[in-house]
């Protein structure tokens, strides 16, 4: 930094001359491109004809880096993904920064980078943003706050009003590796595990399901807080039809199986960043596990489950062994501070 | 990291399918059977499994005093938030434990109001906590049974060979046999056999449940947490029901020794002598809780306050009125025969202390959408 000073400070948020110079000199630098670039009080974006999406999530995730990823990524990541499971390109992000006094200088420079790549990854910009300073205490080191447009364009999905029994249910990947990964790398747990977070931007995956089959795909969604089983649950709550999960193919890597069991957490509930359920109507269901496959994002892609007539409403899970049980919104908090 | 490949054996569907096919053939010999599983872990797994639902029409399984958060007294609870009002204490505690209502509030919500507690999923974590504040002090609230016990009792040992005077411990161990003995010796309860606790009966040994056969006539089994295990634990039972000869078996020999972990119930014997204790639902169970030994009174988390104050306190406690807790851990009723259950006591809103721990049984009816 020109200022040569190393961490934040109150005077960062004041708007004077350390705001602007933390503008220039980090955020712009790093997100540079024509809509941010004047730094007027709102970007200018072009958009075709038709709708857009719009969608926004803050990101408070302990700790801010983690094996796999960390809070810029995530802060990216999480808004991309909830636009792409619409069916909606992503085009343009805000970010808003929560920033705690004494925050080191080279941790926010990091969290900043690690924004940027994961932008380009996806071909999004960043073209508006706010920070603030809190004092020491006030929040814990850095919160980031971001909201997305996307623009929707066919093909989309076909919405759940057209889930019907017979439909599959699909997963991009292993679950609850984000949760896990997280979980283990707090201090006062001192596991030491080989988990690493699923954190990822799901666009380019999305965007070739939907062009791989059109008119197969009926719903979509991120499996992020609450985990797959709460997404099951949101789907199937108050609807004509039910939902069936083999055990056996609801996929957890070894590792996160193991340590679910040794804290006694049950993976279902546990978040993912960068896994899709996908709803598919049975005659796509094999040429859309072959396109995940086909891509870096969804190798492991595997069925799961299927919509069912009943039970109406709810969601079962049928054991290794057979016997079934009933899979239900998980009550309070298992994990805080996971994303 | 537990190994995978072992527990992988443990739910082998063509295992299981045909400990079924016995389970089935032994069932129809026999008049409508209630088994008994003490330990909330047992409860949980039979339900997560599905196993409840692979089990003949005439066998019934019902849940007992196994979970050691719910069958701490509300007393402990609200000593426990009187002593978290004290200036300069730290509660270190299980995470369970926070949630459950006393009287009038509960731990988590004295944190709300600013009261300092620490969750910790070792009680050995608790040291460098005590360690790093000399000037406060950390009060750990022994709950649990045998499990547990040596934990704790390894955590008060280190502390004083570490010369750490600010950690003490609020002694509310519980023990299972003598539950049994007063579980067993009640007439309102019908059960043909009992599925032992499994992490229990590694410290005790297999061998500490010789009495609920011979004197009681009720056959029992020690078991493990797997499919197989249940399944193998359930058919153990029925067989001995059908031979007419009740006796203790171990179908979790991979970790159960008939003589159990001498060292830790060494360590325990060094830190902890039997009192007489209270328990929710059992009530007042002779040599069935664990006392600090005279020498580690410094180590008493009650001797911070006035004797006075904790026969107060602890005279009136209250638990909430038309909650079955009671009864539940008796095994005299069922989470749906409770007025209050999944209505005005949830997860979110726990009425009774069944509701809040993950070994609880209203918990585990209420999670696997049992009876709603």
């Amino acid at each position: 930094m020109s200022d040569g000073r190393r961490e934040i400070l109150l005077a960062h948020g004041g708007g004077g001359r350390m705001t602007h110079a933390l503008v220039r000199d980090l955020f712009l630098h790093a997100f540079d491109n024509p809509a941010l670039a004047p730094l007027e009080d709102a970007a200018r974006i072009d958009v075709t004809s038709g709708s857009i999406a719009f969608t926004t999530d803050s990101f408070v995730v302990s700790p801010v880096v983690f094996p796999g990823g960390d809070l810029g990524k995530l802060a990216v990541c999480g808004t991309v993904n909830d636009l792409a499971v619409c069916g909606a390109r992503p085009i343009a992000l805000s970010a808003g920064f929560l920033l705690e006094e004494g925050l080191p200088m080279p941790l926010l420079e990091s969290i900043v980078a690690s924004m940027r790549r994961t932008c380009e990854e996806v071909g999004v910009k960043i073209v508006t943003g706010d920070t603030k300073v809190v004092e020491r205490g006030g929040l814990d080191q850095i919160f980031i706050n971001t909201a997305g447009i996307g623009v929707l364009a066919p093909p989309l999905p076909s919405g759940a009003a057209t889930v019907r029994p017979g439909d599959c249910i699909l997963v991009s990947g292993p679950l609850a590796d984000h949760g896990m990964a997280v979980l283990s790398a707090r201090n006062e747990l001192r596991f030491d595990t080989t988990i690493e977070s699923d954190c990822a931007p799901l666009w380019d995956l999305i965007c070739a399901l939907l062009a791989a089959v059109p008119n197969g795909v009926r719903w979509m969604r991120d499996p992020t807080r609450g985990g797959f089983g709460t997404v099951l649950n949101e789907l199937a709550a108050g609807r004509d039809f039910g939902i069936e999960i083999e055990e056996a193919a609801v996929p957890f890597r070894p590792e996160v199986r193991a340590l679910s069991e040794i804290l006694g957490i049950d993976p279902l509930y546990v978040a993912c960043e960068g896994r899709v359920v996908v709803v598919v109507e049975p005659g796509s269901a094999e040429l859309a596990l072959a396109t995940m496959r086909s891509h870096p994002l969804g190798r492991e892609a595997t069925q799961t489950g299927r919509i069912v007539c009943d039970p109406a409403g709810r969601v079962v899970l049928r054991t290794r062994i057979g016997g079934t049980r009933i899979v239900e919104v998980p009550s309070g908090e298992q994990l805080p501070r996971i994303c | 990291m537990i190994g995978l490949d072992a527990g992988a054996a443990f739910n082998d569907p063509a295992l299981c399918a045909m400990l079924r096919d016995r389970i089935d053939a032994v069932a129809r010999t026999l008049p409508r059977i209630t088994l008994m599983e003490v330990c909330g872990t047992h409860t949980d797994a039979f339900f997560r499994f599905g196993v409840r639902g692979l089990l003949p029409q005439n066998l019934r399984v019902i849940s007992g005093p196994g979970c050691p958060v719910c069958v701490t007294p509300t007393a402990t609870i609200d000593l426990a938030i009187r002593l978290a009002a004290e200036r300069d204490v730290h509660i270190v505690t299980f995470g369970d434990m926070i949630r459950v209502p006393g009287s009038n509030s509960s731990l988590e919500r004295e944190r709300a109001r600013g009261a300092r507690l620490d969750v910790v999923y070792s009680p050995i974590d608790a040291i460098p906590l005590a360690r790093a504040e000399p000037q406060k002090t950390f009060v750990f609230l022994g709950v649990g049974f045998e499990t547990t016990a040596p934990t704790v009792a390894m955590m008060i040992e280190r502390a004083e060979r570490e010369g750490i005077p600010n950690l003490r411990v609020l002694a509310a161990h519980k023990l299972v046999p003598p539950a049994l003995h007063a579980l067993l010796s009640n007439p309102a309860l019908r059960v043909d056999g009992l599925i032992l606790p499994g992490h229990v009966s590694v410290i005790l040994g297999s061998d500490a449940y010789r009495f609920v056969a011979e004197r009681y006539r009720i056959p029992g089994t020690v078991c493990g947490f797997e499919p197989v295990d249940l399944l193998r634990g359930v058919l153990d039972l029925l067989e001995m029901r059908a031979s007419g000869v009740p006796r203790i078996t171990n179908a979790y020999a991979r970790a159960v020794s008939p003589e159990g972990n001498r060292r830790a119930l060494a360590v325990l014997d060094a830190v902890f002598e039997p009192e007489d204790a209270v328990w929710r639902g059992l009530g007042m169970i002779p040599a069935s809780g664990l006392a600090l030994r005279p020498h580690l009174h410094h180590r008493d988390a009650l001797a911070l306050l006035d004797p006075g104050e904790v026969d107060r306190i602890t005279r009136e406690a209250r638990d909430e009125e038309g909650c079955l807790c009671g009864e539940i851990l008796c095994g005299t009723a069922l989470p749906p025969d409770c007025p209050l259950f999944g209505a005005v006591c949830t997860p979110e809103s726990p009425v009774g202390p069944c509701m809040v721990s993950s070994e609880g049984t209203c918990a585990a009816y209420f999670k696997y959408g049992e009876g709603r």
